[in-house]
């Protein structure tokens, strides 16, 4: 992967600390917000994609099954995404560390 | 050469202003700086100057509107005096952390309160730290002159940062001085047409002003400190080439009568030219008095200073600002820390006097030194600093 923003020195900044390309939001990781992870039980799940219409960071995925997951560079645990589950198939559980 | 006129010092700096072929002007009235507004509605309105002139709605929106017309590229100029100055102080950051290279004329005067219109330095301090080339100019030629060199300097691709140039308000800014105008082939021949690192074009397109999280905030201060720093060079090179196309040459530091003295005067702004006659006068009296008139104030000229006071056993620093709580004035207490750990250390006594426009007279400025002659004979470190001509102090 290409040097990140993390690593830049003061003197490969653009002047003015301008941002040249687009989308580079993108780098910037929020998963290390988090404190708890959506977790999908498969047995409940009926794959009707409110999860991932809710999400507001839309950093939950569908898998080529059709199944859902959240992406953990991005997913902040805010819980929406169980909040809304029609069918309570989303728990939240503690991050260990 | 160019053509002498006897004007109001405002009205010419309006008139630089327009031989600098500015693309925009934004700016909002407030005294004492009004008259350089008006003046340059004036030159938009009979068409002698092709400009936007736009009349905003608070001097926070005449700063937005500059940090707008700098980042498409254009030149644009503002100005504004103490309450104007603090209620644009957001964007003033702003534009620096941008590097965009507006120019602005500073009238300066007293913030509030008790409310004032009058003259003194506590705007100026306000902002120290704002991160913007300041320089002070003594009288009507040094405003006229530095508005070129203003633009000049900002937007010099090593530099491109905004410029803010110190007048005295009415000292300055209300009086009839003769001013030596520009030739328009000199003014071209000093200010190449700009020439921005980035601007907003929707061929090409950037993001200006975006969020700085904790990883990359350091790096982006730096980023805008070093140019900063780097910036005296490239300002030294125009002050030269100023003195050769127009014959005035410009200095970090300017001295008069200095060399030989043990005591010496430190001044900012148009204090200076009263004190070089209080230097004349002390010396028709056989006192080795000189003087040391700080012009660049940042980036701060160290090592030009400690050279101009390295001969003297004591220096009188005048301020016309508080540092509430603090080590006297806010030039006493940059002075007391570029002095310290050097070889000369001299006695420092400082000054704080001339608040509010209150006058400071060739005779005040003699009692100053003769009070200060007798602080460092009974004890040169009882008082850090005095309030001068303060009833009841």
């Amino acid at each position: 992967m290409a040097k990140t923003r993390v690593d830049l020195t003061w003197q490969e900044l653009e002047v003015g600390a301008v941002l040249i390309s687009p989308g580079n939001a993108a780098e910037y990781k929020t998963g290390d917000w988090r404190s708890i992870r959506p977790v999908w039980d498969r047995d409940r799940c009926v794959k009707c994609g409110v999860c991932y219409i809710f999400c507001p960071d839309a950093a939950i995925y569908e898998t080529e099954e059709g199944w859902f997951e959240a992406d953990l560079y991005y997913c902040k645990g805010c819980g929406i995404c169980a909040c809304e589950c029609p069918t309570q198939s989303i728990s939240l559980v503690e991050e260990e560390e | 050469m160019g053509k002498r006129f006897g004007l109001e010092v405002s009205l010419s700096a309006a008139e630089a202003v327009k031989m600098a072929n500015v693309d925009c002007i934004a700016a909002y009235p407030i005294t004492p700086q009004t008259h350089i507004v008006e003046h340059l509605s004036e030159l938009v309105n009979d068409g002698e100057l092709d400009a936007e002139f736009i009349p905003v709605e608070s001097e926070h929106s005449a700063m937005s509107v500059c940090a707008g017309v700098s980042a498409v590229g254009a030149r644009v100029f503002t100005c504004t005096s103490s309450q104007g100055l603090a209620l644009m102080n957001e964007i003033v950051h702003i534009v620096a952390s941008m590097r965009m290279p507006i120019v602005t004329i500073l009238a300066n005067r007293s913030l509030s309160g008790p409310i004032s219109i009058w003259n003194d330095h506590t705007d100026v301090m306000s902002i120290r730290d704002c991160g913007w080339i300041q320089v002070f100019a003594n009288n009507g030629q040094e405003v006229f002159d530095h508005v070129l060199f203003g633009f000049r300097v900002a937007e010099s691709k090593n530099v491109m940062l905004p410029l803010m140039i110190h007048m005295d308000g009415f000292i300055l800014t209300h009086v009839i001085e003769p001013v030596e105008f520009w030739e328009k082939e000199q003014v071209e021949r000093y200010l190449p047409v700009f020439k921005p690192v980035h601007a907003l074009h929707p061929d090409k397109p950037v993001t200006m002003g975006g969020v700085g999280m904790p990883y990359i905030y350091s790096e982006a201060k730096v980023a805008q400190d070093e140019p900063l720093i780097h910036a005296k060079g490239e300002i030294i090179t125009a002050w030269k080439e100023l003195g050769d196309i127009v014959g005035r040459y410009y200095n970090p530091v300017e001295t008069y009568r200095h060399e030989d003295a043990e005591t010496l005067f430190i001044t900012q702004g148009s204090y200076g030219e009263t004190v070089s006659l209080v230097v004349d006068a002390l010396r028709d009296k056989g006192k080795s008095v000189g003087l040391v008139m700080d012009r660049l104030w940042r980036p701060f000229p160290f090592d030009e200073f400690r050279e101009a006071v390295k001969n003297a056993k004591n220096l009188i620093v005048i301020d016309r600002a508080i540092s509430y709580g603090g080590q006297g004035g806010p030039l006493a207490i940059e002075l007391r820390a570029v002095l310290y750990k050097g070889k000369n250390q001299p006695n420092i006594t400082n000054f704080i006097c001339g608040l509010a426009g209150r006058d400071v007279t060739v005779d005040d400025f003699k009692n100053i030194y003769a009070k200060s002659m007798e602080k460092i004979k009974t004890n040169p470190l009882e008082e850090d600093f005095e309030y001068y001509g303060v009833r009841g102090k």
